[in-house]
Parts: structure tokens; C-alpha cells; sequence
């Protein structure tokens, strides 16, 4: 089964930008989940300014630059894991705040994919 | 047991599941029987389930139970003498360990030689000393980080079996004294070849289920492209794992079309293309670069043309390139389908070869092929041998010969399904050909 990562840090309450050193152990993480087979896809999101809403109400669409609202929980990154379980998925998102330290408030919201099958 | 207690249960249990290989490798590297180290890696998790739930999980948990089953080792030492010999190095280690693992979290258990730990382990339980249930058995057990009752529901048999299979295949390479070692060079093919195959032993059950009421196992799919995965991170100069690894993601790319909603099988000219996963497509054609690079690089040492896995992977990529059944590349199949017949020269692939080649150069060429295959009489009761002389004779408009063959065709299949589609063939020959599945 596969999972989605949502990485939804609190940016008030965290580094402007990750650490060298931070960047180093995600990259080793990351390559551990890869080896694993756990790991299919992963990415940062550039900044929520150059995003846009496309919006589709009573039958007609509408473009927006940036969010639609105000959005309090701003997604910043993604993984997509393949795993045996939800609590497995859980224990890999926990590594993976793990590796960010002290200084970091992040949510990570843990989403099944719906499969096909 | 109450709802906190349960999911806690759950989370020790998936520490577990990613641990688990590592743990074990360690252990057996450390105390020479693979059965020891088992049970030692046992009384970790048992002394996780304990402490965790309350204490939470500590930073890095496979060094904490690598030093648990450390520590056991030594208890044992103590207790029996019969370990004292045995065990001397590991009480030496335990000392560093106490010092280093505890203390630095990160270091220790990961340390470069613990991959060569693993794939000992993958060696040793895809062993040919054990018979290939067994060695399924086992690699789920100590490389998929299943647990007994897990590995029973996937394989459809008792628990008691499966646990039976594992302890006697810990007796068998205790007895035979198996080293835990990496092949020797001239060996290595040979082993390889082994291990490639429970794994791929293990996707077939899931992708083809031959037990059960369900035609596909999705959940063991994935802990077999999970094991090639693991592989080819531990042996990524190896061409072989790479094919097999893009074999498996490109057809696990069409887990989600090959059931109808009502649980049939669909077959694969019949699925709808738009459902294939296109992630898991572009996995497998990269894993498949991967294995002709590694190919290329190997090739001063004298492999050069693809092997079985990897040739598979290429017709699988063949039949992904293609949006519409129409676009279909028949003539790049087939002669990949030559090369694997000359490789692999299995009736069951001569005849998949047979398909190729009707689609590319014309039935008559194809039904060749077939005839040839009939006179050898390899298949005499596998139903898809008639069926597709009967496709092939449709095409070239023998209605006569071809509804016989769709008649015997259906007399042989074992699948309810598969036997109203050839009667239902045999009615109306000549009004669409099948598809291979």
C-alpha cells in the first residue's frame, strides 16, 4: 500500500531554511528509505506566492495567483511511500522529523492512496 | 488488551518489520547459526514490546535491539558454557557496543559491513540446500520482516505449516553447515539465479494467485518488488537484479487493469491502459536502463547479451510504450522473444514467442512455431496451447480447425471464466482474436 507525506511545517516557528548539516542527514535518510524499497517518490514545493487555484464553482472555473484563502497549514513537501502497514508508513515519517531536530515545528499528515485493486 | 496498548503493539511491530533483516544479519554474523540469532533477535523485539509503550521508541531502535540481542548472547554465555567458546567474540563487541551504540546513536548499526551482512542473509535463505517453499518461506520471514502469521496469510496456508517450514530450514542449514558467507565468484551466477527466482516465485503468487478465491495478491506483489528493490540497492553492479527489479515495477504497473470489477482476470490487450500506473512504468523503464548500464560496464568480462529477467522486463516495456493495443510493437516483442526463447527455451515462452511472431510476420509464421511445439508434445495439457492454435487458425480463416482447438482448449482450463470465454470462441471463431495475459 502506498502513503503520502504531507510535510506541512510551521514556518513561525522554524529555521528559514534547512542546515547543511540537516540537508546531509536527510540525504542519508532519504537514500536509506530508497534502499529500503519504501521510498517512490519525494519533493520540496517551491513558495506558496507562485502557486495557483484554479477553482471550479457552479459549473464555472476561475484562476486565482496564490491560494485561494488564507491558508493556515501550507504544504511544503511531499514522499510517497510504498509500506506493509500505516504504522510502518507512521514509523517513517517519524524518522524523517527525526532527522530535523530541535529547532523544526513540522506536521507531517500521513495519507493512504486509494488502490486500484 | 486495550486500544493504546494494541496500537503500540502495532508501532514496536512496524520498528520491527524494518529492523528485522538488518538485526538478524548482525546477530548471525555475530553467533555463526542463523536459528540463534533468530531467537536472540526475538527476545529483542519481545524486550521492545515491553519497554517501548512506555518508554517510547528510542532515537535509533536498530542499534537499541542490535545491543538487546547483543546482551542476550552474553546471558547466554553465562548460562551455558556450550556458548561459551562460541560466543567469546561477541562478549568482546557488547563492550565497544555498550560504549558506541548507546551513547552515539546513528553510528554502530550501520556500520558499511552490515549490507554485506544482508546479503549474506539473502544468500543464505534463498540456499539451494532448501527446497524453493522453504526458501520463499524464509525470505519473507527474514528479509521481508514478516511475521509467521503474515507470511501464512499471504502464502494461504496454516500458520503451523509455514512455521514448520521455517524451523526445518534452520535445521537443514545448521545441519549442512551452511556458511554465512557470500558466494565464491565461480558460484555466484548459480546463487543468483536462485535468489532472483523466490523473488520472483513470491510476485507470481501475488500477480497469479494459484490458491484462493482472489486472481491477484497485490500485498505480496509489493513485498516482492520491495525484496529486488532491497537487492539492487545491495547488488547494483548486477544487471540481472536490475531486470528483475524493472520487471517487476512495469508489471505491477498493471495491478490496478488486470481485475474486472466483478474479480475476473482481464488480459492484457483486453485492459484498459489508461489504469496502468505510470509511476511504476517509469520505475521499471529506469531500472531497466539501470541493467543495460550495469550490462555495458560487465561486459569486458564477457556478459553481453541481456539476461532472462531483463529481456522480460524489455517485452514488458514494449507493451507499456504502447498507449493502444494497435501501437503495440510486435516486432521488437518478437525479437526479444527470440533472444529469451534462445536463453530460456521453456515451451511456455516458445509459445508466447509463437504470439510475437504471428503479430509480427503473420499467423501462418506464428502457427509454424505452434505446430512445432505440438509435435514435441511438451504441453500436452496446458489449455492455452489449443487456444492459441485456435486464434492463429481463425486468423487464417480454418474455422473448422479452429473451433476443435477452441472446444480442447476449453475442455483443459482449470478457470471458470477462462472456459466460458473459449466456448464462447469456439461459437463464433474468427471474430477477435485472444490476447496473451
Amino acid at each position: 500500500m502506498r502513503y503520502l507525506m504531507l510535510m506541512k511545517p510551521d514556518f513561525a516557528n522554524s529555521p528559514s531554511g534547512p542546515s547543511e548539516e540537516l540537508m546531509t542527514a536527510m540525504g542519508e535518510l532519504l537514500s536509506e528509505m530508497t534502499k529500503a524499497g519504501v521510498l517512490l517518490d519525494t519533493g520540496g514545493l517551491g513558495p506558496i506566492e507562485q502557486s495557483s487555484t484554479v477553482r471550479l464553482s457552479g459549473g464555472k472555473t476561475t484562476v486565482h495567483d496564490g491560494p485561494f484563502t488564507e491558508a493556515k497549514e501550507v504544504v511544503g513537501g511531499y514522499a510517497l511511500l510504498q509500506v506493509g502497514s500505516r504504522e510502518e508508513a507512521v514509523e517513517w515519517t517519524r524518522r524523517f522529523l527525526d532527522v530535523h531536530g530541535d529547532e523544526w515545528t513540522i506536521d507531517i499528515e500521513v495519507r493512504p492512496v486509494m488502490e486500484a485493486s | 488488551m486495550d486500544e493504546a496498548d494494541e496500537r503500540a503493539r502495532r508501532a514496536v511491530e512496524a520498528v520491527w518489520r524494518i529492523e528485522a533483516p538488518r538485526l538478524v544479519a548482525g546477530l548471525t554474523r555475530l553467533v555463526g547459526d542463523l536459528g540463534l540469532a533468530e531467537d536472540l533477535a526475538q527476545d529483542a523485539l519481545v524486550a521492545a514490546l515491553e519497554q517501548w509503550p512506555d518508554e517510547g521508541v528510542p532515537r535509533n531502535p536498530g542499534a537499541w535491539l542490535m545491543t538487546v540481542g547483543k546482551r542476550r548472547a552474553v546471558d547466554l554465555i553465562r548460562r551455558d558454557q556450550n556458548y561459551a567458546r562460541k560466543l567469546e567474540q561477541v562478549a568482546r563487541d557488547l563492550e565497544t557496543a555498550e560504549q558506541t551504540t548507546l551513547g552515539d546513536p546513528g553510528q554502530a548499526a550501520d556500520a558499511p559491513d552490515i549490507e554485506d551482512d544482508l546479503l549474506r542473509l539473502v544468500f543464505i535463505a534463498c540456499h539451494p540446500v532448501l527446497t524453493p517453499q522453504a526458501r520463499t518461506a524464509l525470505t519473507l520471514r527474514l528479509l521481508g520482516g514478516l511475521t509467521t502469521a503474515e507470511i501464512a496469510r499471504a502464502c494461504l496456508v496454516p500458520e503451523a505449516t509455514i512455521a514448520q517450514r521455517i524451523v526445518r530450514a534452520k535445521r537443514t542449514l545448521a545441519e549442512r553447515e551452511v556458511p554465512f558467507e557470500l558466494p565464491e565468484k565461480q558460484e555466484l551466477a548459480g546463487r543468483l539465479a536462485s535468489v532472483l527466482e523466490v523473488i520472483y516465485l513470491i510476485f507470481n503468487e501475488g500477480y497469479t494467485a494459484t490458491a484462493g478465491e482472489a486472481w491477484v495478491r497485490p500485498a505480496l506483489c509489493e513485498d516482492a518488488v520491495r525484496l529486488a528493490r532491497v537487492l539492487a540497492g545491495l547488488m547494483p553492479d548486477e544487471p540481472e537484479v536490475h531486470g528483475l527489479v524493472a520487471l517487476l515495477e512495469l508489471q505491477s504497473s498493471r495491478l490496478g487493469a488486470r481485475t474486472a470489477a466483478d474479480g475476473t482476470a482481464v488480459l492484457l490487450g483486453d485492459q484498459d491502459r489508461g489504469r496502468w500506473n505510470r509511476m511504476f512504468i517509469l520505475r521499471g523503464f529506469a531500472a531497466l536502463a539501470r541493467s543495460d548500464q550495469a550490462r555495458k560496464e560487465a561486459a569486458s568480462e564477457g556478459e553481453r547479451s541481456p539476461g532472462p529477467y531483463a529481456l522480460q522486463a524489455a517485452i514488458a516495456a514494449a507493451h507499456a510504450r504502447a498507449l493502444t493495443v494497435d501501437e503495440t510493437d510486435w516486432r521488437i516483442i518478437a525479437r526479444l522473444y527470440d533472444a529469451l526463447a534462445a536463453q530460456l527455451p521453456t515451451p511456455v515462452v516458445e509459445l508466447n514467442r509463437a504470439v510475437a511472431v504471428s503479430r509480427a510476420d503473420g499467423p501462418s509464421a506464428g502457427l509454424a512455431l505452434v505446430d512445432r511445439l505440438v509435435a514435441t508434445d511438451a504441453l500436452p495439457h496446458y489449455h492455452l496451447l489449443p487456444a492459441v492454435r485456435a486464434d492463429l487458425l481463425a486468423r487464417l480463416g480454418r474455422a473448422d480447425e479452429a473451433r476443435a482447438e477452441y472446444l480442447r482448449a476449453a475442455e483443459l482450463a482449470g478457470n471458470g471464466a477462462e472456459r466460458t470465454l473459449l466456448l464462447e470462441r469456439a461459437r463464433t471463431p474468427g471474430s477477435r482474436p485472444q490476447a496473451s495475459s
